[in-house]
Formats: C-alpha cells, sequence, structure tokens
C-alpha cells in the first residue's frame, strides 16, 4: 500500500478553503486593586481564581554606582531567602514546601526580582516567608560563603554559553562601562564580597518605595492588600528604592566582529534605539516590530530560515531600558552561511523602511498581537509577568485591558512611519560573534569592523 | 485538583478524541498526538521523526508553504510541535473564534501533507542549525538527553541519539517521508485533543466536518523496547571542549511508567525527595553540607515524567569544581540513597512532596496548552486522560516504604555513569 509523496499530497476532492473565524466572546473583566500602601510600596492585586493559587512578583528597583554593587547583589540575590532569625534555609524551603509554594531571587542592573507561587491556601504563609526574608534576611557566614563559591562557578559555567558571550559583547559595544552592562559580574569581584557587604546592601537597597508587589490568582484582591500591609508593617524605610538612571541613546556604528575561535555557529545581534510603551507611537512600533522578525510569520524568519535555511531562530524584539527602549535583532548561523544571513538581514532591514508593511502584513500582526496578549495573560503566571513588566513603567491593569484598542486604531500609515523612523539600517549598531579566521571577508560588505 | 469535564469518543477512521471544555478564558487549545517518536526511526536515519515534524509545518494539500504558520497567528494565535520518545504532538492556542481553523490546519495536514524534496532540504538546513545551536556550538550540549542513552541502554531504538547525526540527516529522502507518514500518521496512530472555551456538540460537529473524512489506514503494530537492565556500572566519558567544569549524570532503569505506575509513581516522589528544594537530601548533603556540586537535579525521564513508555530512565545530575573527585561524589550520593532504603522517610517529607506536586499540576492546567498537551498525551500513553487529574491523589498516597523501596532499587550495580570532561585547555 505504499504510495508516492505526491499521492499523499492529493486527494480526489481537492484543496478546501480556509474556515472563517467565529465569533469571539470578550474576556471577563478582571476585578483589581492597586495601591499604594503606607511604606511606599505599590501593591496590584488581581482576582483570577482560574486554580487555587496565587502568584507573586516582587520587583524592587537595584541600582547602584559602585563598582562593587554587581558582584554585591549577585551574592545578595543569592542568599536573601537562605535564612533569617526565625527560619534557617531548610525552614524556608519546608514552609514554602508545605504550602506548595517556591521562592526565587534574580538581580539585573536595574532591579532585584522575587517572584513565586503557592497554593492559595498558603497565601498567609508566602506573604510571611517573603517579609521575614525581607526584614529579617540573616546572610549568615556560612551560606554567604557558599554560595559566593557556587556563585562562582556558575558565573563560569555561564560565560561559556554563547549567548551569554554574545550579549556581553553586544552590551559593551552599545553601552561602553555604563552600569547597565553589569550583568554579570567578574568571578575576582564575586570572590571579595562579604557578609557585611551583603547586610549593608541589603539595608541600603532593599526599600519598599518605588518598588512593587504584583499579587494575581485566587484571592479577593482588597483583602489581598489588606494581607500585605499586615504581613510587610515591619519593611519601612524613609528612603526610595535606587532607580537606574535613563540610558543613553544607542549610537548607530560599524558591527564589530568578535572572536570565537572554533566556533560552528555565529551569533548576531544587532540593536537601534526605539520607544517605550508609554509613547504614543508605541503601537505602531510593536506591529512593524512583529511584522519585521517579531514572530514566526514574519518577513525576517520567512527569508532567512524557512526560505534560506541559515538558521533556526531569528527574531527582532523590544528590549525595555531604563527610561526607554531598544530594539533587539538576533539569529544564529552556521559559519558558512554568515556572510549570506548578513546580506539578507541588512536587506530586510532596509527594505521594511523602503517597502513597509502591507494591509494585509498589518491586519496580520494586529490579530496576533491581540490575540497573544489574550493567551498569554490567561494564565496566572503569565498575567503576573505581564503586570509586574508594566507595573515598573508606572502602567498597571488599565493599559494591559486597553492596549487591545490602541493596535485596533494603528493605521497603516503608521506602522510604515514607524518602520522608516526605527528599522532604517543606518540607525543600527550590533556585534556578530563566531570564528574570525572563517569570517574576514564579512569586511568586504562594509560597516563590519574586524576584532 | 482543578478539574475539566473530559469527553473521550473515536471517529470512524479510528481518531480518538479528548475533548475537555472550561470557558474560564476566552481561549482554546488544539493538539494532535501521534504514536511515534524518535524510538521507532531505523538504523540510519537518526534524527528522521524530528525532521519529518518540521515537514509537517510545510504545507498541504489546501495550504502553500508558509500557510500553516500565517493561519495560525494571524487568527491570534500561537503554534508549535516537538517529537519526544514515543510520540509526536503538534498543537496551536488561539482565541477561540479560531477553533475551526485550528481544526482545519490539523485535519488538512493529517489527510494530504506535501512532502517535497524543496522543502526536505531546506528542513535538514534549519534542523542542522537547531543542532548547532542546542548542541554542537554550546558547552554540555545535549546532556544528558543526548549522552546518557548510549550508556545505559544497549539497542538501538533505546541508545541512538533522536538529533541525529547529519550524515543520516542529509541522507533523508521524499520516500522516507511518505513511507514514514504512511505507516506512523495514520488517523488511528493519532489523538487529537481540544481543550478550553468551546461547547461539546459545537466542537463534536465541526471535527466530524474536518476529520471524519480522512481515510482510515491500519494502526502500525507497536513494537516492544524492551532490554534488560545493564548488569552492572557502566561508566563513559564525554570530552567537551566548550564545557568549564566538570558535569554527571546517573541513570537508572526504573518500572514501566505505564503498566507499574504506582511503582513508578513512587520513583517520582524519590526524586523530589532526594533533590526538589534546598531541604531536600542531595542538596542539603552535595551543596550545602559537604559543598561537593554546584547544582544537583534528579528525576524520572529524559525531558519529565510521563513523556514515555518502557523503558524509562531515572536521572541525577551535578555540576562540579574540578578540583572533587568523582568517586567522592558517587559514595555520597550513594549513602544518601542507602539512607533512605534503609530507613523511610518521615510523613512530613513526604508532606512537602505532595503539596508541591499539587501545586505544579494547578500551574500545568492554568497553562492551557501544558493542559491540552498532557490530556493528549495521557490518552495516548494510558488511554485515560482523567489520570492527569488523580495524580495528586496517587502522589498523595505513596507510602514511606514505597519510597524507601524505590531507593533500594537504584542500585549502583546497575546503573549507567556518564561524565562530561571540560577539553578545552588547548584554547
Amino acid at each position: 500500500m505504499s504510495r508516492s509523496a505526491e499521492e499523499i499530497g492529493r486527494t480526489e476532492r481537492g484543496p478546501r478553503p480556509l474556515p472563517p473565524l467565529g465569533d469571539q466572546r470578550a474576556a471577563t473583566g478582571l476585578s483589581s486593586v492597586d495601591k499604594v500602601i503606607d511604606s511606599g510600596l505599590r501593591v496590584i492585586a488581581v482576582a483570577q481564581p482560574t486554580v487555587p493559587m496565587v502568584e507573586l512578583r516582587l520587583r524592587i528597583p537595584f541600582a547602584g554606582d559602585d563598582p562593587a554593587h554587581a558582584a554585591r547583589s549577585e551574592v545578595l540575590a543569592a542568599t536573601i531567602l537562605t535564612g533569617t532569625e526565625r527560619r534557617d534555609r531548610v525552614a524556608v524551603d519546608t514552609d514554602l514546601a508545605l504550602v506548595g509554594g517556591e521562592l526565587s531571587a534574580v538581580v539585573d542592573p536595574e532591579m532585584l526580582s522575587i517572584g513565586g507561587n503557592a497554593l492559595s491556601s498558603g497565601f498567609d504563609t508566602l506573604l510571611d516567608v517573603i517579609a521575614d526574608a525581607l526584614t529579617g534576611a540573616t546572610y549568615a557566614d556560612d551560606e554567604v560563603g557558599g554560595e559566593r563559591d557556587r556563585l562562582i562557578e556558575r558565573i563560569t559555567v555561564a560565560r561559556s554559553q554563547p549567548s551569554v558571550i554574545a550579549r556581553q559583547a553586544l552590551q559593551k559595544h552599545r553601552y561602553g562601562d555604563h552600569p547597565f552592562t553589569r550583568e554579570m559580574p567578574e568571578a575576582a569581584d564575586v570572590a571579595v564580597v562579604t557578609p557585611d557587604d551583603v547586610r549593608a546592601l541589603h539595608r541600603d537597597h532593599v526599600l519598599p518605595r518605588g518598588s512593587v508587589l504584583v499579587l494575581v490568582g485566587d484571592i479577593d484582591p482588597a483583602g489581598a492588600v489588606a494581607a500585605v500591609a499586615t504581613a510587610f508593617a515591619g519593611w519601612q524605610s524613609d528612603k526610595s528604592a535606587s532607580v537606574l538612571p535613563p540610558l543613553p541613546e544607542i549610537t548607530p556604528q560599524d558591527l564589530l566582529l568578535v572572536d570565537r575561535p572554533g566556533a560552528v555557529q555565529s551569533q548576531f545581534r544587532f540593536s537601534a534605539q526605539a520607544i517605550t510603551r508609554t509613547d504614543p507611537r508605541y503601537a505602531a512600533l510593536q506591529l512593524a516590530n512583529l511584522a519585521f522578525g517579531g514572530f514566526f510569520s514574519s518577513r525576517l524568519v520567512e527569508n532567512i530560515r524557512e526560505d534560506k535555511g541559515y538558521t533556526y531562530n531569528a527574531r527582532s524584539s523590544l528590549e525595555f531600558t531604563p527610561g526607554g527602549a531598544t530594539l533587539l535583532v538576533e539569529t544564529d548561523t552556521a559559519s558558512d552561511v554568515t556572510a549570506g544571513a548578513l546580506l539578507e538581514i541588512r536587506y530586510e532591514l532596509g527594505k521594511l523602511a523602503a517597502i513597509p508593511p502591507t494591509e494585509s502584513e498589518v491586519d496580520t500582526v494586529r490579530q496576533y498581537a491581540v490575540g497573544s496578549l489574550l493567551t498569554s495573560t490567561s494564565s496566572q503566571g503569565g498575567l503576573a509577568s505581564q503586570l509586574a513588566a508594566l507595573a515598573i513603567l508606572g502602567l498597571g491593569v488599565e493599559w494591559l485591558t486597553e492596549h487591545p484598542e490602541r493596535l485596533k486604531a494603528v493605521t497603516v500609515e503608521q506602522v510604515a512611519e514607524a518602520a522608516l523612523e526605527f528599522f532604517a539600517p543606518n540607525r543600527f549598531t550590533g556585534v556578530i560573534v563566531g570564528d574570525a579566521a572563517t569570517l574576514s571577508h564579512l569586511s568586504a560588505q562594509g560597516g563590519v569592523q574586524l576584532p | 485538583m482543578t478539574v475539566s469535564e473530559l469527553h473521550r469518543y473515536t471517529l470512524s477512521n479510528g481518531l480518538r478524541v479528548v475533548l475537555a471544555p472550561d470557558s474560564t478564558s476566552p481561549v482554546v487549545g488544539v493538539s494532535v498526538h501521534y504514536d511515534v517518536g524518535f524510538r521507532s526511526e531505523p538504523e540510519g536515519r537518526t534524527g528522521f521523526a524530528h525532521l519529518f515534524e518540521h515537514l509537517m509545518f510545510q504545507g498541504s494539500e489546501s495550504l502553500d508553504k508558509l500557510a500553516h504558520f500565517r493561519h495560525v497567528q494571524s487568527s491570534g494565535g500561537t503554534f508549535n510541535g516537538s517529537t519526544h520518545p514515543d510520540y509526536t504532538d503538534y498543537f496551536e492556542v488561539l482565541p477561540s473564534a479560531a477553533l475551526e481553523r485550528a481544526l482545519f490546519l490539523e485535519a488538512d495536514r493529517m489527510r494530504a501533507p506535501k512532502l517535497t524534496e524543496e522543502n526536505l532540504k531546506n528542513q535538514i538546513d534549519v534542523v542542522k542549525e537547531e543542532i548547532r545551536l542546542n548542541v554542537l556550538n554550546r558547552p554540555y550540549g545535549g546532556f544528558p538527553w543526548i549522552l546518557l542513552p548510549p550508556v545505559l541502554f544497549q539497542t538501538f531504538p533505546n541508545a541512538h541519539n533522536g538529533y541525529g547525526g547529519f550524515e543520516d540527516l542529509e541522507q533523508a529522502t521524499v520516500a522516507d517521508c511518505a513511507a514514514f507518514f504512511d505507516t506512523y500518521y495514520a488517523p488511528s496512530n493519532a489523538v487529537l485533543t481540544v481543550a478550553g472555551d468551546f461547547t461539546v456538540d459545537a466542537a463534536r460537529e465541526l471535527i466530524e466536518r474536518h476529520f471524519g473524512d480522512v481515510p482510515a489506514r491500519p494502526r502500525p503494530e507497536r513494537p516492544s523496547f524492551a532490554e534488560p537492565p545493564p548488569s552492572g556500572e557502566i561508566r563513559s566519558d564525554h570530552a567537551d571542549r566548550l564545557a568549564p567544569l566538570p558535569a554527571i549524570a546517573l541513570g537508572y532503569r526504573i518500572p514501566d511508567p505505564i503498566n507499574e505506575i504506582d511503582a513508578y509513581i513512587s520513583f517520582l516522589v524519590l526524586a523530589a525527595v532526594l533533590a526538589d528544594g534546598d531541604g531536600s537530601r542531595l542538596q542539603q548533603r552535595l551543596v550545602y553540607g559537604d559543598q561537593l556540586v554546584t547544582d544537583v537535579g534528579a528525576g524520572c525521564g529524559l525531558f519529565g515524567p510521563f513523556e514515555a513508555r518502557d523503558p524509562d530512565t531515572f536521572t541525577i545530575t551535578a555540576m562540579y569544581s574540578p578540583e572533587v573527585e568523582l568517586d567522592t561524589i558517587l559514595k555520597a550520593i550513594d549513602e544518601e540513597i542507602d539512607k533512605l532504603a534503609s530507613t523511610p522517610p518521615d510523613a512530613a517529607e513526604l508532606a512537602k512532596v505532595t503539596a508541591r506536586w499539587a501545586a505544579s499540576l494547578h500551574k500545568e492546567h492554568d497553562r492551557l496548552v501544558s493542559r491540552t498537551l498532557a490530556l493528549g498525551a495521557f490518552e495516548l500513553l494510558y488511554g485515560d486522560p482523567s489520570l492527569v487529574y488523580s495524580l495528586p491523589d496517587r502522589i498523595s498516597a505513596v507510602t514511606p516504604d514505597a519510597v524507601s523501596a524505590a531507593a533500594k532499587a537504584l542500585r549502583p550495580d546497575a546503573r549507567a555513569v556518564l561524565t562530561v570532561s571540560p577539553a578545552g585547555a588547548a584554547e
């Protein structure tokens, strides 16, 4: 019964028409409370009782000028949940586990982020554990010592990942040694961090004023905010959490080829200045970005993956930075097609400005933007993370619920203006990380600086 | 447990259907699981099941190349597919207005995919880039899912690399694709799952309209992949020129996930007692106590539990500093396992595991994509999607003695020990 591929791909009835879309039911409104409590902490609580869980996201602005800040911050994030006067590390884990809970802390140059979840029946325990750490983390000498040593090994491992190497090269190329580039400290700086350094950093930087706590789940929003006010009553300070000042604008410049001897693939990381969510042109830029490389059915992916087979993954996205945003264009390609990929990426950038998205392209990306917002916020964790990202820009639930209308109002002309304004190839800078011995011919294409 | 009401039935062509209506959010998930994974690919064609998964996105009788992606995304949806040891899944998550469209897209490629030379060549290139990205150009690429099976298993289906070798991928032909489709992608060898915002009557009608005339083909006989467990400790080292630190993966055989599900679940609980959370046995001993390793993990399945039939693997993985001797780590692991084997854990220790599992299953249910895929996988592997909802009860029913018995079965004289050694000093 074996059939040929031609026979498989054909039926007697022939091709069938695509069914139309049905009627779309709107999402039910979100019941929420958004309130700054006495300590200056902003609390956003949203009822989304899809499952008996609660998701928590705490964002504490955490900037610092001290050259040792990045190293100390990393050690703090690794140890803030390892013990207080009331609980040692095992007790923290046990108390959380018994309510199905987990908490973790990460830090970047802008923000200390503590996130987690628990069964909603254990909401009080979750708040108690996190409040205990915020007000009473002890940073025991042996915990700091142990985490410091493990951090050094983790940093060593992370720095061997091509994606991390490429990110660091891009940061340096576009922002020099600005504090925003200190995303991963040097091992040598971590090695000298003392428990007292970390305790002092906690005192000066782990502050409620200017921070935001997002709660989403099977909760009563007003009751949840009141519970936070009670549980966090001991977390007080007159000082405000430290916000990283706005970044300098990106200067367009030549691409830098960064040598990674023996690499079999090259990392492309390009960037240009963009605008943030509060700008009136944002929704148009969002759609222009989708059309360029922001989803699978974009010009970039259809060209360099589905037509040329140069890559598994290509994408463009908006990265929100202190006070602004940038465009990132990223892909990874085999060494022998790196030159071809560079040519095609530049072609697509130029083309987006010169031949902007058509009405049909704009319809597609608009539907995608509206629909993917709906699906990504339909889970508690997805909604909590979205709200936390908005909250640090001073936005809230209403921005999310109003955004579909903003997307619907964008015209094809506005998308074309955004494409021309933000995607012109002469606005970009970036790096290509790869085996320089096989890539020196890239300079023939111009605008590429060899190592 | 939050539970969707489940409806199961079978179309006349043999396609099994699971419906799980839930109107909490106006979104819908559609998935198709085919009962073939990389364990079924023939020798000389490593990586073929995954390559074929890529081809299923490349067009079908009613859909040109790129149309599948465009139709899903222009409806506001997302899509993907993935290849596992024993099955291959495809899914869309969309606003509920697009339900019929998603059913149409899945039915069209189940009925008549376009398998062309040009698309095959293009997707071989894409898959090779995927392998460069995830394996060849990064440290610890394929650790442990590609590197451990050839140490633990002897037979080709269980031991070989599911991503495939470049030389095998390049040999793949359109005729191979046609034969693979005709053999394994029959409706009787698949499960269609629809979860989320819809009414059962409307969904049944749409499913009949789109899938009802997919011609029936025989369901392939599923071979047994059984092989005996290792009769000793088998060690193997992989030199990794990009890795800065050594790593270790231990592999053990565990009970049949399908026919001995409760015994299997006791190993899931054991994995959590060993390595889930700062208070777990191996974290306490290896990471914080003796400070031998940077990280340690334990679990069932190379991609997570309930993803494969027999034989399945229990793994313990760790990354460590080059100054530490491998045998020091093995000794500490074996001592902790021995302690559990001789003294069952207390009830409080198991209560932590039960609560964390309940929470993780709630979270899985809340993400429509994972809910849809879990229901489909349980229908395919177990013939019972409602098992998903009984897992919290089954996990809480695991006794301390059962965990102790599971620990006793993790024998040092019947396991694989894979090490990854940094080999990049030459630079």
